[in-house]
């Protein structure tokens, strides 16, 4: 059976140039970085060749990429530093729809002492900069705000808040994990001190991310060893996947204007026509605003986990931010914070899009899905012929 | 993703009885919406006051309309004395098993079908005088009361698990934790039958192996069993326990405690020179 990858939120194919330009640095030149031989050196300079690709894709300049194991540990770093280098300051500010690397961090930081502020995001997953605004103290040490959301794929005014940060002498970090790649991004043009990003979220491995820094950040280390990334990351640097994340820098900055025409446009095919055919579904989170590549619907009394794994009959890959496959009995803090019903919430299914979707891929969805829900339904103790026809009328 | 078995898969993928019995004699709805799962089940009885028909409606996960078409399937012939036997176990081990996470689609079945009997006999549902311990799904003292005895839980988590109780906000899981407390109290003098000497020397060397001397080592410090004598359980202490001044403190208050709580309450824990 043919898969149908509508999960690149979660993680995407590595792509084949990216496997191609890391395969020799498994196989041939495993030299390290650091070492005075040329065996190793080579891989040093092609280390700071991948730097340079990186620091394009963002607008940024080479010294201020700092190459991490993941996305997590980038905003681990980030807030950690933050609280570290202003030992008076103890407040920080975040938002209610952060990923859990920021979001259960700030909650384990709230049991250590700190005050966490978290803000609420309107139904339609936006955030209100007045009173973003008004959250910000002397205490502040930092504001943590994702440029895009992993779940709905709406976007926050990252840059102007970025300044109001930065007019009170605060910095910030911004969550770009779903951001980078898919829409364009100057470091030059903004204010932003931190910003955290992952490989395997735009074609490269797992196991790789980075923190850009602004260069005249101070700065703390998070994990404490060798010399590597300029005494800002210790940790023998992870060659190959660092070298794949340069390739794929070069590839998503080759791929962006596809991926704001192409790949939009069979997202917006998908969700336009899975709402006509199928009645009481509605899109969750503002549809202007919002990443090209990503779309949450829900359906109406049904649930998520019944859809995917009827879903998964087909081949075809999304998620759902339904209790039952957050793991944790609820539906997911996403949607709850935007005050998305429960009668949705739990039926709601998130496609996310790549590159490498097809048109004859988006139209097995939208002919598949239907029925599935269709089937749910006649099961659900909710669902009541008579709505259907209300609906459809 | 959730390791289902196949005969879950195939019970959500082909579900049975699915709908609504024309003049059902009992009919229940548990669950809601807002908790995420909801069945709904009716059934018939023939002139033998035998089940001849079940049908369910649920909305939920997969595991949730597995559980449901499987009730179904099990409760067709029976009385409703021989159903009412039916635990969310035997539900459980008619399909295989399902995840931990998932019991309480189990625990659903069950309560949907004494509801449905009760809904029948004119009986109410629920015990009266049932407190709501969790506000997040709605779950009462009761219930969760039961969840423990019937599957032998102990801890919050086990009990979120099973009942959803403690799966939202959290601010219940202090009351669970007595509820547990409780429950397992009053269970202990009935699960324990008399002991032979033999059979309390090896649960005592048991008890000690399992969940005394992993604690010691913690601290550095280690207890060996030297005999049982009668009621008297005579160890010797042995590394930091050996020099340590608090050591009858440890004997008296953690060992005996254990052993009391999980062997027999009579032991009396004396240490020996090594």
């Amino acid at each position: 059976m043919k898969t149908i990858y509508l999960d690149n939120n979660a993680t995407t194919q590595v792509a084949v140039e990216v496997m191609e330009a890391m395969l020799p640095y498994f196989r041939d030149f495993y030299g390290n970085p650091s070492s005075m031989h040329s065996f190793g050196g080579q891989v040093g300079r092609k280390l700071w060749e991948a730097r340079e690709q990186m620091a394009a894709l963002i607008g940024a300049t080479p010294d201020e990429i700092v190459f991490t194991s993941c996305g997590t540990e980038s905003d681990n770093a980030a807030i950690l530093s933050a609280l570290a280098i202003n030992p008076d300051r103890r407040h920080i500010v975040t938002s209610r729809v952060e990923h859990p690397a920021v979001r259960a961090l700030c909650a384990h930081l709230a049991v250590q002492g700190c005050r966490v502020t978290e803000l609420p995001v309107d139904k339609e997953g936006l955030l209100d900069l007045d009173q973003y605004e008004k959250s910000l103290t002397p205490d502040t040490a930092i504001v943590s705000l994702m440029w895009a959301n992993n779940e709905s794929g709406v976007l926050f005014p990252v840059e102007k808040a970025a300044e109001l940060a930065h007019d009170r002498g605060i910095l910030f970090h911004t969550d770009a994990v779903q951001a980078v790649g898919k829409i364009p991004i100057s470091m030059q043009a903004n204010a932003i001190d931190m910003l955290s990003l992952s490989g395997h979220k735009l074609h490269a491995p797992k196991g790789i991310g980075v923190l850009y820094v602004r260069r005249g950040t101070k700065f703390s280390p998070f994990l404490i060893g060798g010399h590597q990334e300029k005494g800002r990351r210790g940790g023998t640097e992870n060659s190959p996947a660092i070298i794949g994340l340069g390739k794929a820098c070069v590839l998503a900055a080759q791929h962006m204007e596809r991926e704001n025409t192409t790949v939009k446009q069979l997202r917006d095919k998908l969700e336009r026509e899975l709402l006509t055919r199928i009645p009481k579904s509605r899109v969750n989170g503002n549809v202007a605003n919002r990443l090209p590549n990503t779309t949450n619907i829900s359906f109406e009394f049904v649930e998520g986990e019944g859809i995917l794994l009827l879903m998964d009959e087909h081949g075809i890959c999304a998620s759902s931010g339904s209790a039952c496959t957050s793991g944790s009995l609820q539906p997911s803090h996403v949607l709850r914070a935007m005050g998305v019903p429960f009668t949705m919430a739990h039926g709601s299914i998130r496609f996310s899009l790549s590159i490498y979707n097809t048109e004859a891929e988006i139209d097995f969805v939208i002919d598949k899905l239907p029925p599935i829900i269709e089937r749910l339904r006649s099961m659900s103790p909710y669902w009541l012929p008579g709505e259907e026809a209300c609906a459809r009328a | 993703m959730w390791e289902y078995t196949d005969k879950v898969k195939d019970h959500f993928l082909n579900p049975r009885n699915v709908g609504d019995v024309e003049n059902p004699d009992g009919v229940a709805e548990v669950g809601s919406m807002a908790c995420g799962d909801a069945l709904k089940l009716t059934f018939k009885l023939d002139e033998n006051k035998r089940i001849t028909e079940a049908r369910f409606k649920t909305f939920g996960c997969a595991s949730a309309i597995a559980t449901s078409s499987a009730l179904t399937e099990m409760i067709k012939g029976m009385t409703l004395d021989e159903a009412l036997k039916v635990t969310n176990q035997d539900i459980a081990a008619f399909l295989g098993g399902l995840p931990q996470e998932k019991m309480h689609c189990s625990v659903m079945g069950k309560e949907a079908l004494e509801a449905a009997i009760a809904n029948y006999r004119g009986t109410p549902a629920k015990e009266p005088g049932a407190q709501i311990i969790c506000e997040c799904f709605g779950v009462t003292d009761r219930d969760i009361e039961r969840a423990v005895r019937e599957n032998n839980l102990t801890t919050v988590e086990e009990v979120t698990n099973y009942t959803k109780a403690g799966g939202g906000c959290g601010n219940c899981h202090d009351a669970i934790g007595q509820i547990i407390e409780r429950v397992r109290a009053e269970a202990r003098p009935i699960a324990r039958p008399k002991l032979s000497n033999i059979q309390k020397m090896k649960l005592i060397e048991e008890t000690i192996e399992r969940e005394i001397r992993p604690s010691l080592k913690h601290d550095g410090g280690d207890i060996e069993l030297i005999d049982v004598v009668g009621n008297r359980v005579l160890v010797a202490t042995r590394g930091a326990c050996a020099v340590c001044k608090a050591s009858d403190l440890t004997l008296k208050h953690f060992v005996e405690v254990k052993l009391r709580d999980l062997v027999s309450p009579d032991l009396v824990v004396e240490e020996v020179a090594p």
